[in-house]
């Protein structure tokens, strides 16, 4: 059959679209659709020959078939070791094979790639590392995801998320009114605890623009509110946009290329109309990634960097902390044994891996802080990275998914696990809900919030 | 015949092998892409080529990595066949006696009893490789027949090589069976997954800039491989 009417190859592009895709509740008539639709390996072909060149032909070409990427995959190690979970496996037998094939693939094969590419690899990238080669089969699962996103072939909330951020640039249906409003009355919500408390918006030439996370917006507000508190206890200049605000890209886990490129370009307007000195975004992963890491190549910026020094909210946090415009209270340090979740896409994928311990040697007691173990850029996926934690066709993959990073922390012994993005926040809520291992998790902004120090200036009135 | 192998086929071979994978390593590098693979190769240069060589070197030491410290066992094996496969072609006493007489110069020499020790090191670790590919189940779905012909390829000119030197059977034979599994081992460097021979050197080399000019490395202390 060729295209459905829900399930095809085009992109969504109108709102109307959007909601029509919505409304098929879970995606059902989505998947149905998604059984018979075509591959179109002419395409397919014609997109791997002008995109696929030297780096991942001759990945693909020089892999040693030596396993020892293996037991670096989360997903092998909580799937009991099954061989199929093997990263080269995984690779070679989807993206390989339509090479081999010459794209010469069927509806069924497409089914395998997806589920694949979407069930069994969260782009944590962890196995680049530990092979010899220097083989990242998590770039070239991400790659694949384009592949599958072009031919229609991809999980219905993602082609949703990468709709919403074409329609709204924004991967929830947040529009531009309802981020400011959203903003400005949180901030009222909290004027009288810190007098003076206000969201500047669209202000040229601050220190600082901030950007968000679309869910705070529509789900978590109070992450708003925290944020402000604590630019405005640490005096900064600071400013949020009114349009280009959102920092994430549930394009770039959905594979839609030019969406990634469209949302990212939001941002660096809005970066180019305020010329703040720095850009902070809020405590997520995938959200540094798309808007700092590679969203300057989707722009096709060729310096790599975006307009302006952009840098995680933890970065700022550190900087904050050790500075002294933000101060703790030491009583009210954390007494309680506590460990970090490393984020794949800022500190495998960006480096920061000192700047969040740095952190912790602030807010925890000596002696309550714990490491996971491996951790830093050695660190698991959390089990729902790269929209894993979204996609209700593989739920059940993605709680098994879960159980490395949960014998993890069991491991550890913390009681606490501050997770300082919003897929990892996510995925070990889940794994709490699913397991019941008796932790709790934490983003650091509330944590802060509980033991800052208001300087005396900024007390209300009694 | 032995005119001919190390004659003509003699030349062929090695242009072959030369030629190929100085194309394949050049042709690699023209044909990155710094938006495809998202990489601003061009803009930070220093910092690109310290994360190539940091990517290349520390996995050239056994056990300088992560990897190969997880899996020690693969990591002797791994180095055991590759040391002695390296070494013995370009330092064996005899190849720089044929090379001296072929044309003009020659390299330093191992000591035969290590060029023994490394030859015997590349059979065993070869069988080590073949084992561990049946045995574990991870190596096994991997492993196609592709893979033992390019073992079975490295391997064959070791195995025929010691028993020309122990002269079992006829010397004549064996050493003639050596040169053409040599030189069919050359001519395959370049278009097989030999080819890893300078292509491990670019693939790292790319994946340490990836890390040193985009992924963090100039955030902090760089990449602990």
């Amino acid at each position: 059959m060729p295209e459905g009417k829900l399930c095809n190859r085009k992109p969504i592009e109108t709102e109307e679209e959007l909601k029509t895709l919505l409304s098929d509740t879970g995606g059902k008539k989505y998947y149905e659709e998604m059984k018979s639709l075509d591959v179109d390996s002419g395409l397919l072909w014609k997109t791997i020959g002008n995109t696929l060149k030297s780096r991942t032909k001759t990945w693909l070409e020089i892999c040693a078939h030596c396993g020892m990427c293996a037991d670096s995959c989360f997903l092998y190690l909580a799937n009991d070791c099954d061989p199929k979970q093997v990263p080269a496996y995984k690779i070679q037998s989807t993206l390989g094979e339509i090479v081999k094939r010459k794209g010469q693939v069927d509806n069924e094969f497409m089914h395998m790639v997806m589920e694949t590419a979407w069930a069994k690899c969260t782009c944590c990238n962890r196995c680049g590392m530990y092979c010899p080669h220097g083989i990242d089969m998590g770039v070239m699962f991400s790659y694949l995801r384009g592949l599958c996103y072009q031919q229609g072939f991809v999980p219905w909330e993602l082609k949703i998320g990468a709709g919403m951020h074409r329609v709204y640039r924004a991967q929830m249906d947040v529009t531009d009114e309802d981020f400011v409003e959203t903003f400005k009355w949180m901030v009222e919500e909290n004027e009288e605890d810190y007098p003076g408390l206000e969201v500047p918006i669209d202000k040229e030439g601050a220190d600082i623009l901030y950007t968000v996370n679309a869910r705070e917006v529509k789900h978590y507000p109070e992450d708003l509110a925290e944020a402000a508190i604590l630019f405005h206890l640490a005096g900064e200049n600071w400013t949020v946009t009114s349009t280009g605000w959102e920092q994430t890209s549930l394009a770039m886990f959905a594979g839609d290329w030019a969406a990634c490129k469209m949302q990212v370009e939001s941002v660096y307007e809005a970066m180019e109309r305020l010329k703040p000195k720095r850009m902070i975004g809020t405590e997520c992963g995938h959200a540094h990634r798309a808007t700092v890491v590679e969203g300057p190549y989707w722009a096709g910026r060729s310096n790599g960097k975006p307009p302006v020094e952009s840098i995680h909210y933890v970065e700022w946090l550190a900087e904050a902390l050790r500075e002294g415009k933000l101060k703790i209270d030491p009583a009210k340090r954390i007494k309680k044994k506590v460990t970090l979740q490393d984020s794949c896409n800022y500190v495998r994928n960006h480096g920061l891996k000192d700047i969040t311990r740095e952190i912790m040697s602030y807010i925890v007691d000596p002696g309550y802080f714990i490491e996971l173990s491996p951790n830093r850029e050695h660190n698991y996926c959390c089990g729902g990275g790269g929209g894993f934690n979204g996609i209700g066709l593989f739920r059940p993959q993605r709680n098994k998914g879960l159980i490395t990073k949960r014998d993890q922390i069991i491991e550890s012994g913390a009681e606490l696990v501050i997770a300082p993005c919003h897929n990892c926040w996510d995925a070990i809520r889940d794994l709490e809900e699913e397991y019941k291992i008796g932790i709790k998790w934490s983003f650091l902004k509330p944590i802060i919030i509980s033991m800052v120090e208001i300087p005396e200036h900024l007390k209300p009135e009694e | 015949m032995y005119e001919f192998l190390t004659g003509p086929m003699f030349w062929l071979s090695l242009g072959t092998c030369f030629i190929g994978i100085t194309v394949r390593f050049v042709l690699y590098f023209k044909g990155l892409n710094w938006q495809l693979e998202r990489v601003a190769y061009k803009a930070y240069p220093a910092q690109g080529l310290k994360g190539a060589l940091n990517s290349i070197l520390n996995w050239l030491i056994p056990f300088g990595t992560c990897g190969w410290r997880k899996q020690p066992f693969m990591t002797l094996i791994f180095f055991g066949f590759h040391i002695g496969a390296v070494l013995v072609p370009l330092f064996l006493l005899a190849h720089n006696i044929f090379l001296k007489e072929k044309i003009g110069i020659s390299l330093i020499t191992l000591h035969p009893v290590i060029a023994d020790i490394l030859s015997w090191s590349v059979i065993v670790c070869a069988f080590l490789l073949v084992l561990r590919r049946i045995s574990l189940p991870e190596v096994r779905i991997l492993t196609t027949a592709y893979d033992y012909f390019i073992l079975l390829l490295s391997v064959a000119p070791f195995v025929t090589g010691l028993i020309a030197r122990y002269e079992i059977g006829n010397y004549s034979f064996w050493l003639t069976t050596h040169i053409i599994c040599g030189e069919a081992l050359l001519i395959a460097v370049p278009f097989t997954k030999l080819s890893h021979i300078a292509l491990f050197f670019a693939s790292r080399a790319q994946l340490g800039m990836d890390y040193a000019i985009k992924r963090g490395g100039m955030k902090g202390k760089g990449m602990a491989w």
